[in-house]
């Protein structure tokens, strides 16, 4: 079998599984709103401050609740062992590993799907002319955040204090994709609004780096 | 035995002597004078720590694809050598610019890997010590360290990318040009002592690691034998 | 062609793309295989032969290995030394076949495993369950597949009950479903009888009893007092990671009526 049919596999059985529950999706909304509400009654920024904060703010806010829902893709599997019942079947860990990534991406792209807009009521930011590569970037951001996050959720799955090995372990590795996102979504706030290409290629890069680098050790991520 | 004492003497005294020169015999720097001489610690406690990390990603690497105990032993050094000599980087560092440039901390190129290095590898070290089985420790390490060092030239780019919409101050970028000849001997013998230095701690703290696994292996056997001596049905003792 | 418990009769020529079908039965070799966690050895110097139909039965106190080895056998988990081979024989024929064995991804295929615990999605119905477990293994009609392993097992009435709300007796009936829905030619069961009451207990013997009948090779590790030992051909007793004692070709009732009464 394939690893792209495997992979969609799992990933419809994350997505099932979280369609019955609701847990995930319910909480990484609920933090990332928080943090994003929070901020803006505590400092009430300026419309200017907002447009130079807002975008660093969003991508935090992202990161703090990616964190946070990325933990349970594997810690769930672990407390029913039900992780090797997918290692029994005739599929690869790459198969597995690239399933759980998509359910990830796609958990944390609802929520952005639904963040965005309260933010750009709350910040003033017109989103029209700027959807689409607003959508690329989040897009690419997220991918990373995914990428790297659902490699790390695999690792601190076995160590003790997971939750807080996970955000330990995550986010400085992101922080060059932090500083990425954050200055293509600034510029797209800009006036007039642009797409800053470069940035936009780092994150792509990022994204295929930590791709490719999952991919080689994915196997070692599940053995045993 | 001898060899490790010896090598150790010496490498005592060129560090001995590599403070000497760096207080003494460096010429004073024109604008900055004393406060200077702290560069001929802090660059080469820079080197160390990067050599060192860099040391223990090939290490997690070899132990990824050859399974042996001794590249974990190796990765686990050299990430602890690394963070200390960073530690030191990082704490020369502001001491040096706040007199001089009149600010504690700016988010340079440089800066800003070393902190995130250091980062990573005191995640690295709690990762470890949160990994009870020692197999599974070392696999993920390695993992873990692979991933960490990929990510130091993302940094440095992503760093530079933003300084060139974002100028900033330039600290320490002095340094690197228009070194006077003897300036220029001192830094070098420095950063040699100290690179020595960091060897003959990571062979110790290699050695440490080595010690550690043959307790546990002796511990092992030693539970499995009954309480009046007699081995278990069955039990073989290990080879040495 | 003799019809494997919850499949239809067509499962041996058309499910595995790997050409190797049901029909055949696998035999399994340890070759010094040793398992070591730190400095811990859980299995040391493992060599066995298993004949294929033969149903091995695994004994020995808690921390003997008998876990360990099943899962290395299931490829859940490496030997720090030494390897396990698979080879298919034609049930028929009776040959085997050279060579190095079947690759560890086309065993897989044929090896269905009941662990310790069920290794069941406790947010999923039990047809889900399956449902996946059938996609995952690349059968032609996960639905049909499904339905049948639901009769077999005689949770039918209960395919859309969520498998938390299921008693440990029932779980135990969809992981053995789980575990034979795509027609292994070895089965592995750890344990399988613990916290089952007496109907589901019956159900397991019966269950293997046919298997058995059928030609697939089967080890369970189990304690002496277990039902079902009466159905094996072969005992191995573990002790400290080693082979203390193996029965091989020869009758097994002896050291299992000797173990039993020990305990």
């Amino acid at each position: 079998m394939s690893t792209a049919r495997a992979a969609s596999i799992v990933l419809a059985k994350e997505l099932r599984m979280e369609l019955r529950t609701r847990e995930l999706l319910s909480a990484t909304l609920i933090f990332a709103l928080i943090v994003v509400v929070m901020f803006s009654y505590a400092f009430d920024p300026t419309p200017s401050e907002s447009r130079r904060y807002g975008p660093g703010l969003l991508w935090i806010a992202f990161l703090f609740a990616g964190s946070l829902m990325l933990h349970p893709s594997f810690a769930r599997e672990q407390a029913s062992e039900t992780m090797d019942a997918l290692r029994l079947a005739p599929i690869s860990s790459f198969a597995i590993l690239l399933g759980k990534m998509a359910a990830n991406f796609v958990f944390l792209a609802v929520a952005e799907a639904i963040l965005v807009p309260i933010f750009a009521v709350l910040y003033d930011v017109p989103l029209v002319g700027i959807l689409w590569r607003l959508i690329l970037v989040l897009a690419l951001g997220t991918l990373g955040l995914v990428i790297a996050g659902t490699v790390f959720a695999a690792i601190s799955a076995h160590s003790r204090m997971r939750e807080l090995m996970l955000p330990l372990l995550l986010l400085p590795v992101l922080a060059p994709l932090l500083v990425a996102a954050v200055q293509a979504t600034r510029s797209l706030m800009g006036d007039p609004p642009s797409l800053d290409r470069a940035w936009v290629a780092f994150l792509a890069a990022f994204d295929v780096i930590f791709m490719t680098a999952s991919w080689l050790v994915c196997d070692f991520l599940l053995e045993e | 035995m001898k060899l490790r004492v010896s090598a150790t003497v010496v490498v005592a005294a060129m560090m001995i002597f590599a403070g000497y020169a760096a207080l003494f015999i460096a010429p004073d720097e024109r604008t900055m004078h004393e406060i200077q001489r702290i560069f001929y610690f802090h660059v080469p406690a820079w080197s160390a720590s990067f050599t060192a990390f860099f040391v223990s990603f090939a290490a997690s690497i070899a132990y990824l694809s050859s399974k042996r105990d001794r590249w974990d032993w190796l990765a686990v050094s050299a990430a602890e050598v690394g963070v200390v000599a960073c530690t030191i980087g990082l704490v020369t560092g502001p001491l040096w610019a706040k007199p001089v440039w009149g600010i504690w901390w700016t988010w340079d190129a440089r800066l800003t890997t070393t902190f995130i290095l250091w980062l990573l590898y005191i995640s690295y070290l709690l990762l470890r010590g949160l990994i009870e089985e020692p197999g599974r420790r070392a696999t993920l390490a390695a993992v873990f360290g692979v991933f960490a060092f990929l990510d130091v030239p993302l940094v440095y780019v992503s760093n530079r990318l933003w300084r060139t919409q974002h100028p900033q101050p330039v600290i320490f970028g002095g340094s690197g040009s228009g070194l006077d000849p003897t300036m220029g001997k001192v830094l070098g013998f420095c950063i040699v002592s100290v690179l020595c230095l960091m060897v003959i701690v990571l062979v110790d703290r290699y050695r440490l690691e080595e010690l550690r696994h043959e307790l546990d292996e002796l511990r092992q056997e030693a539970e499995t034998q009954n309480l009046d001596g007699q081995n278990a049905p069955g039990y073989v003792p290990t080879a040495r | 062609m003799p019809a494997l418990s919850s499949a239809p009769t067509s499962i041996t020529t058309s499910n595995t793309k790997s050409g190797v079908t049901g029909s055949r039965s696998l035999a399994v070799s340890f070759d010094g295989v040793e398992k070591r966690f730190g400095a811990l050895f859980a299995l040391r110097g493992i060599t066995l032969d298993i004949q294929p139909g033969d149903f091995v039965a695994l004994l020995g106190p808690n921390g003997a290995g008998k876990t360990t080895l099943l899962r290395i056998a299931a490829h859940l988990s490496t030997p720090t030394r030494g390897r396990v081979k698979f080879t298919a024989a034609s049930r028929s024929a009776g040959a085997r076949e050279s060579g190095d064995g079947i690759p560890g991804d086309s065993a897989k295929r044929m090896i269905g495993m009941v662990g310790h615990s069920p290794l069941l999605y406790d947010d999923l119905t039990a047809a889900e369950n399956l449902k996946l477990f059938a996609q995952l293994y690349a059968l032609d009609d996960p639905a049909a597949f499904t339905a049948k392993a639901l009769e077999a097992s005689g949770l039918a009435e209960r395919a859309n009950g969520i498998v938390r709300t299921f008693s440990r007796g029932m779980r135990q009936r969809l992981a053995l479903a789980r575990a034979l829905l795509h027609g292994p030619s070895l089965l592995l069961l750890d344990e399988p009888g613990t916290g089952l009451d007496r109907q589901a207990a019956a159900w397991l013997s019966e269950t293997l009893a046919r298997l058995r009948s059928e030609g697939c090779t089967m080890i369970m590790s189990t304690h002496a007092r277990s039902e079902s030992l009466e159905l094996a051909t072969r005992a191995v007793l573990l002790s400290g990671g080693r082979i203390a004692e193996d029965t091989r070709d020869g009758d097994p009732g002896p050291l299992l009526a000797r173990l039993r009464s020990e305990n």
